[in-house]
């Protein structure tokens, strides 16, 4: 399908280095999976299951040892890194590291916007700034412009880091755990301003998290990764709801539940007084 | 549009007593060198008499030569600073294209530049210095310039830049893995760029202490080499002075006003330039900054209230 | 099997009394991190601490273990701990060898990065047997082993890996390490800071479900500090929410859930959208349940 990011046989491996021998991580192992237009597809798995490494390798920061990346379903000649990059952004996780402290809020958005569009003269990128600063709810838009990232909390500077990746117009979004460093009661805010500007403007997303609550209320579609490898799909409910796989089961075991309240300590109980004290 | 002033605001050093002893110290050396050799006399002219004691038409007395001392001390001031100020700055250059290029770019760029770092950093110091002037100085060919204090301040950067490369190799590696410059990869930017205006801006507290200590190093290596009798000939220095000092057997006749006004003005200059360097360490590593801090916190703290824990331990 | 306090039930004393505590760090402007906190630790139980980034949390848990560092001081307020024996100590204000020996001792801790204060080039063994040859100088080098290796079972590491040192273990072995390193004098206390943070899931709910095990065999008491409010209600006894270095509610881990009182509560509680229940807060609510194609995709 056209106007679809698509990754195709992903395969990344890892020389490591062991003393004097060499061995060979798969950190992605034959991933495929397309992101449409005005969906959001969830990339779920623990640290090292290789996720981060997808949206690396998706947005052009590491090359994949085999497969492609497919932009409305064409591969990206290497001269075109720059317009593939006008169309595919990403937010990254950390909003204390991700915003560099020696330079204003507006050099942020300012520099993709005067990357992707030469055009625009020094009045008309000060309008599209604050236009994109209130887009994130962070008004009135002026009075951000001059501050430095240590001056905003963390949910202010990750409101920029969306920003930033909106400025030069950009069709899919990677979210690499947008929320799991910010403070759990500002988490759903943020989320829920990535699907309100997913919805108005029709962006394809690819939400990468280990939480399989906000992945199945945030995305369309889940992907569980395990060790490198794809090992369930589906839409959202029905990976969390009905999984099939062992490893989203045992996930989903571990996942907190405060309906189980009392539970496991009653289960350790009768464990305990069952099984040989 | 963006305010260029905030960037810089946020680099500046502290206000505290140290930086400002350091900068008064270094600011009045740097005034006496170059506003005194004005207004003292020739510093070559030997029709005064030899080895006076200072007296009120020479302040600080005479050299055996009958050089006035003071009109000596004031150019040797200027041209220590010279040739400081010049060693440092090609010192940091070469360190910066090193060091910054090799951390950020990496692979097999960076085993390149840190080969030669390395070998720079392993071959003895002073040695190769000497080896270098004396070498250079023997050259035909060059002129005036073979014993002037530029080639003795080209010789001291070139030799001395290794070190400060290794510190701003370690710290371009660890800004080039922040998440800011990955986000400005995938921004657009490209490779100097990101280099210019992402990371070095954040590395300018650390490029101005080796700054700082390259000019410290090369007054300090200027004076060794003079006293060793490799520096300028054809220019006056601290270094000089003290060379001529002890050739002019200064300390067994008790000449104490040629040796010690010298001695005195390079120890002055390196606490001056220390105090400095101190005050820029503490944005470097915030935690310098909040130690003392926290010590006095700690001191009111037991005396005021109850309930802090007296050491770290716990186990 | 180890001697373990008394049984969970059997004292209905409280093993840990915190009285009006408040803690201010003494910067400029002082910042009041822990301002009149009353809380009862009862013997066996597990407490649950939540609160955000910032709302003194972690503050407190210090202060509780006189572990505070400067800026920070205790400005007033009392805390107790009413050992097995039946005599009570004052905790604000022990001093010198007796603050050593209450500490690991009496009340142990487990912090969030204490995997990573594992020292690289000691193995395994001889950290552990650390602990016992500061607190325990009469134990025989064979009787520690064995100890260690008891230890090291309970928390669920194979005692073979005795040997290994602390770069050769996963982040949740080492996790659990310092587990066994905290129960290593059978405390009355376990002050246990965002212990399975930084930890995977799987790992986490591992290490947490044999710390339900150790608790039952054993009987010490937890104060279990975390933002993860659902794993609180699911392991807890009580729970205390914390905002702004005040507890804003105390109550069962089952009146929290179902009839929380304060706002702040709920706000928390909202902020988690449930696994397998409704959508909540979210605003993706308002399309439809059953993923199809997206109506939005009009570009």
């Amino acid at each position: 399908m056209s106007g679809s990011l698509e990754v195709r046989n992903l395969h990344k491996d890892f020389r490591l280095r062991n003393g004097v021998s060499f061995s060979t991580l798969h950190a992605v192992a034959d991933a495929s999976f397309a992101v449409e237009p005005g969906r959001t597809v969830a990339l779920v798995g623990e640290s090292g299951s290789g996720k981060s490494t997808i949206a690396r390798i998706i947005t052009k920061l590491e090359t994949p040892t085999s497969g492609e990346v497919l932009l409305d379903g064409r591969p990206t000649p290497r001269h075109a890194t720059r317009e593939y990059r006008r169309q595919v952004q990403m937010v990254f996780q950390d909003p204390f590291a991700s915003l560099n402290p020696f330079h204003s809020i507006s050099h942020h958005i300012e520099r993709p916007l005067r990357l992707h569009h030469p055009g625009l003269s020094a009045d008309q990128l000060r309008s599209r700034v604050v236009e994109l600063l209130e887009r994130v709810h962070l008004t009135p838009g002026e009075t951000y412009l001059e501050r430095r990232p240590h001056e905003l909390s963390g949910g202010q500077r990750q409101r920029v880091a969306i920003a930033r990746a909106l400025a030069p117009g950009a069709r899919f979004v990677v979210a690499d755990e947008p929320v799991s460093m910010l403070d759990v009661s500002i988490r759903v805010g943020v989320l829920n301003l990535l699907a309100d500007l997913q919805r108005a403007e029709g962006l394809g997303v690819l939400y990468i998290t280990h939480d399989l609550a906000t992945a199945r209320h945030f995305s369309d579609e889940i992907l569980v990764m395990y060790r490198g490898r794809i090992v369930e799909r589906g839409p959202s409910d029905e990976v969390i709801l009905n999984p099939r796989h062992e490893y989203t089961r045992k996930l989903r075991e571990a996942a907190a539940d405060p309906d189980r309240l009392g539970q496991l300590r009653d289960e350790v109980r009768s464990e305990m007084t069952g099984g040989p004290a | 549009m963006a305010d260029r002033f905030a960037g810089i605001r946020y680099l500046m050093p502290r206000w505290s007593a140290k930086l400002g002893a350091g900068l008064v110290i270094v600011g009045l050396i740097t005034l006496f060198g170059i506003v005194a050799p004005f207004f003292t006399a020739d510093p070559r002219d030997s029709s005064n008499k030899g080895l006076l004691p200072p007296s009120p038409e020479h302040l600080l007395g005479t050299t055996k030569l009958g050089y006035d001392v003071l009109a000596q001390l004031a150019t040797g001031t200027r041209g220590s600073l010279y040739v400081g100020l010049l060693g440092g700055l090609s010192a940091m250059l070469l360190a910066i294209v090193f060091g910054i290029l090799a951390g950020y770019f990496g692979g097999w760029l960076d085993e390149v530049l840190m080969l030669a770092t390395n070998i720079m950093l392993v071959i003895p110091g002073l040695p190769l210095v000497m080896v270098i002037a004396a070498y250079v100085q023997n050259t035909e060919g060059l002129g005036d310039f073979a014993r002037s204090s530029t080639l003795v301040a080209l010789i001291l950067g070139v030799t001395g830049w290794a070190g400060s490369a290794v510190v701003l190799r370690a710290q371009a590696r660890s800004l080039r893995t922040r998440e800011y410059v990955a986000a400005a990869r995938v921004a657009g930017e490209r490779g100097l760029r990101i280099i210019f205006v992402e990371i070095i801006p954040n590395l300018v507290p650390l490029i101005a202490a080796q700054l700082i200590f390259g000019v410290m190093a090369a007054v300090l290596g200027e004076a060794g080499l003079s006293y060793l009798g490799l520096g300028p000939t054809n220019s006056i220095t601290l270094g000089t002075m003290l060379n001529d000092a002890q050739t002019g057997q200064a300390v067994g006749s008790h000449a104490w006003w040629w040796f010690i006004p010298p001695g005195a003005m390079i120890a002055l200059l390196g606490t001056g330039l220390a105090l400095v360097n101190f005050a820029i360490d503490e944005i470097v590593n915030p935690k310098l900054r909040l130690a003392p801090q926290a010590a006095r916190q700690q001191r009111r703290a037991t005396k005021a209230g109850k309930g802090v824990a007296g050491g770290g331990a716990y186990a | 099997m180890t001697t373990g306090a008394s049984s969970p039930t059997a004292a209905a004393r409280p093993v840990l009394t915190t009285r009006e505590v408040s803690i201010t760090y003494e910067v400029n402007p002082p910042v009041e991190a822990v301002k009149d906190v009353s809380l009862t630790l009862e013997r066996g139980e597990i407490l649950g601490l939540a609160g955000e980034s910032g709302c003194g949390k972690t503050t407190l848990a210090y202060g509780m273990n006189r572990l505070l560092k400067a800026p920070a001081v205790m400005r007033s307020g009392q805390v107790t701990f009413h050992d097995a024996s039946g005599t009570d100590i004052d905790v604000t204000t022990l001093d010198g060898e007796a603050l050593r020996r209450f500490r690991w001792d009496k009340v142990s801790m487990v912090f969030q990065g204490s995997m990573n204060s594992l020292n690289p080039v000691m193995n395994v063994r001889t950290q552990l047997g650390d602990v016992f040859t500061t607190h325990r100088p009469g134990m025989s080098r064979a009787e520690r082993d064995q100890r260690c290796a008891e230890l090291l079972d309970l928390v669920g590491v194979d005692p073979r890996r005795m040997s290994a040192f602390p770069h050769e273990l996963s982040g949740g072995m080492r996790q659990r390490v310092m587990i066994a390193m905290a129960l290593a004098l059978e405390p009355q206390v376990m002050i246990m800071d965002e212990p399975t943070t930084a930890l995977d899931v799987v790992v986490q709910r591992g290490i947490v479900r044999q710390l339900m095990r150790l608790r039952e065999r054993l009987g010490f008491a937890v104060i279990f500090i975390t933002h993860d409010l659902p794993l609180l209600i699911e392991i807890s006894d009580r729970i205390a929410i914390m905002k702004d270095g005040r507890i804003v509610e105390e109550a069962t881990a089952e009146e929290i859930y179902r009839t929380p009182q304060d706002a702040y509560t709920r706000q928390l509680l909202a902020s988690f959208p449930s696994l397998t229940g409704a959508r909540g807060g979210f605003v993706r609510s308002g399309s439809p349940v059953e993923p199809g194609p997206t109506p939005a995709g009009g570009q």
